[in-house]
């Protein structure tokens, strides 16, 4: 690994929360600073979200940009099979997806995360 | 308990609460709530999740006075003394669900033995089951997500709503009811009646639509405004007392949303922006039967503590059709759990999975579809993190559908056979067999606005 980043979980530089509308679920995700979102425009891709949840077997990701709040929103078509009544996995409404995501790894710059994790401290404290 | 004036100025600021998120929400938050803000000018109340209707169809269909929130009209009850004593909170709500007119007689009843009389607008129209099962017309009503033609599921119709927007339950505001009841309503509508009420906003100010909109949206889901289901959820303060969500509204539709000192929880930017994105689409394409919304440009400060700014949601015409929620029976399901414990417990759990359906299976019960999860493993979200297999204890969970009830019947009874024929270290077994629920599958569809006719119907305090 290169000494000038490291691999960090979404999670320590981002929020969630994830629900259903239909037959697919939604993710909020929400950077903790406006250096961390730019940062995850260029890494978080669709294709990246949709491999994390190949298994659920989205038919496509959109990923929709809300620079003012630090956010994305990501609708992943499909991934509650036939719909919240139909389903028979225990999280049928996707409950779960959005603090599944904030797993994810990204290899990420050494001073952005010490700036991230700074201003999350901070912000979280006051 | 004070009494206080009635805001009726439009230069006021409109404060407009939550307290009832789903049906089964905390029965004592509206009394929680008014006993700490007896100053609200509105409470809105959401009972109807997507298949909810579809459980009060059954209920009516035992007892044709049924159909409707009965929680509501307790809840109703239950504020009386608020009211005796001059509080003059006036409350918007879906709880009339399949039978507002029945929802609102026991309404009534009840307040008046509570010898609290007051004027019930009842909010009806959004009922489209017989348009729907009458039409002869095979390119409408399609499946909004899967295009399919309405035939497949026509003579399984349970329930058909249309989503009404505010405009006729802000009439029955404008005509003095303290209580107003209605069935299907897109839920923030619950909070744009009230602002439109109050402001008297007419149907084509759309910006100011919209800003109450979102704030009806932020606010619909109770406590997860204020700190429910976050992230940060282990570093709230007194998490068993969680607030319920205030809308505090200008007339111009700048408005904060906060929640009533003393209670637990946070109303902060993380909060707020959480719940701003919960369960929608394209941000710049919120549709909703008031306005069209795009939130592309709002933004959420912290004015204080608790006190959240929402501002720049943009307004545009609403759709000239409304959506309808339609529901249809879709045969039986099943589920049960059990409690693994040993060396490798996920394949235990799993390969005691595969024996029940291999039991249903021999006893000509194959189910049409089923789904094994060893829960602890990482099988709620597969993939997303590792599997763990070297697990010492884990939970079984085994669910199944089919169109014939007796399938689900025989998986109840081959799951708890389970006990004495599974592996060692079954254990967990204490709430009997799972009991077999019908389906209803959820069938999105279009009607257009235009032939949607909601009407009030305002019941006199006798």
């Amino acid at each position: 690994m290169n000494g000038q980043s490291k691999r960090v979980k979404l999670r320590e530089i981002a929020f969630a929360r994830s629900g259903d509308k239909g037959s697919n679920s939604n993710i909020g995700l929400f950077a903790y600073t406006p250096e961390g979102y730019q940062y995850l425009r260029q890494v978080l891709k669709p294709e990246t979200v949709a491999r994390h949840f190949q298994a659920l077997k989205p038919t496509e990701v959109k990923r929709y940009e809300l620079p003012l709040l630090n956010a994305f929103n990501f609708v992943l078509v499909g991934a509650l099979g036939e719909g919240g009544s139909r389903s028979l996995r225990v999280d049928a409404q996707g409950k779960a997806l959005g603090i599944a995501l904030l797993e994810l790894e990204v290899e990420i710059p050494a001073t952005l995360w010490a700036k991230c994790l700074r201003e999350k401290r901070e912000s979280r404290d006051e | 308990m004070s009494k206080v004036s009635h805001h009726s100025s439009i230069n006021s600021t409109l404060r407009i609460g939550n307290a009832q998120a789903f049906w089964g929400d905390s029965p004592d938050a509206a009394v929680r709530l008014l006993e700490a803000r007896p100053d609200l000018d509105f409470l809105t109340l959401d009972y109807l999740a997507e298949v909810s209707l579809s459980i009060m169809a059954i209920q009516k269909d035992k007892n044709p006075e049924a159909g409707y929130a009965a929680d509501f009209v307790e809840l109703a009850g239950s504020l009386a003394p608020f009211w005796r004593a001059g509080c003059h909170t006036r409350i918007v709500t879906n709880a009339g669900g399949l039978n507002p007119m029945g929802c609102a007689l026991a309404c009534r009843d009840v307040l008046q033995a509570a010898d609290c009389p007051v004027r019930i607008g009842v909010v009806t129209g959004d009922d489209v089951l017989a348009r729907l099962k009458n039409s002869t017309d095979s390119t409408r009503f399609k499946n909004l997500e899967t295009n399919q033609p309405l035939e497949e599921v026509r003579d399984r119709l349970v329930t058909a709503n249309a989503y009404l927007g505010a405009q006729t339950a802000a009439e029955a505001l404008a005509r003095g009811a303290h209580i107003v009841i209605c069935g299907r309503v897109a839920d923030p509508s619950l909070t744009v009646a009230a602002c439109r009420a109050h402001f008297g906003w007419s149907d084509t100010e759309y910006d100011r639509l919209a800003a109450a909109t979102v704030a009806g949206h932020l606010i619909e889901c109770g406590t997860q405004l204020t700190g429910g289901i976050s992230t940060h959820w282990m570093e709230l303060r007194q998490p068993e007392n969680l607030g319920f969500p205030i809308v505090e509204m200008s007339v111009d539709g700048s408005f904060v949303v906060t929640k009533a000192e003393g209670t637990g929880g946070e109303v902060s930017e993380f909060t707020v922006k959480e719940q701003l994105l919960y369960e929608i689409g394209d941000p710049a394409c919120y549709l909703s039967p008031d306005v069209t919304v795009s939130i592309q440009h709002v933004t959420v400060v912290e004015r204080g503590r608790d006190r959240v700014e929402v501002s720049g949601a943009r307004g545009f015409p609403p759709s000239p059709m409304l959506k309808v929620s339609a529901t249809y029976r879709d045969g039986f399901r099943a589920e049960g759990m059990l409690v693994i414990v040993g060396p490798e417990a996920p394949s235990r759990a799993r390969r005691a999975g595969e024996v029940v359906i291999a039991r249903m299976r021999q006893a000509g019960f194959a189910p049409e579809r089923w789904h094994i999860e060893a829960l602890g493993s990482g099988d709620v979200v597969p993939g997303a993190v590792g599997r763990q297999d070297d697990l010492f204890e884990c939970v079984l969970r085994i669910a199944v559908a089919d169109r014939r009830r007796e399938v689900a019947e025989c998986f109840s009874r081959q799951l708890a056979s389970l006990v004495t024929s599974g592996p060692a270290g079954v254990t967990g077994y204490t709430s009997g067999r799972p009991p077999v629920r019908p389906i209803f599958g959820y069938w999105p569809c279009l009607i257009p606005a235009a032939e949607v006719g909601p009407t009030v119907t305002i019941l006199e305090a006798v």
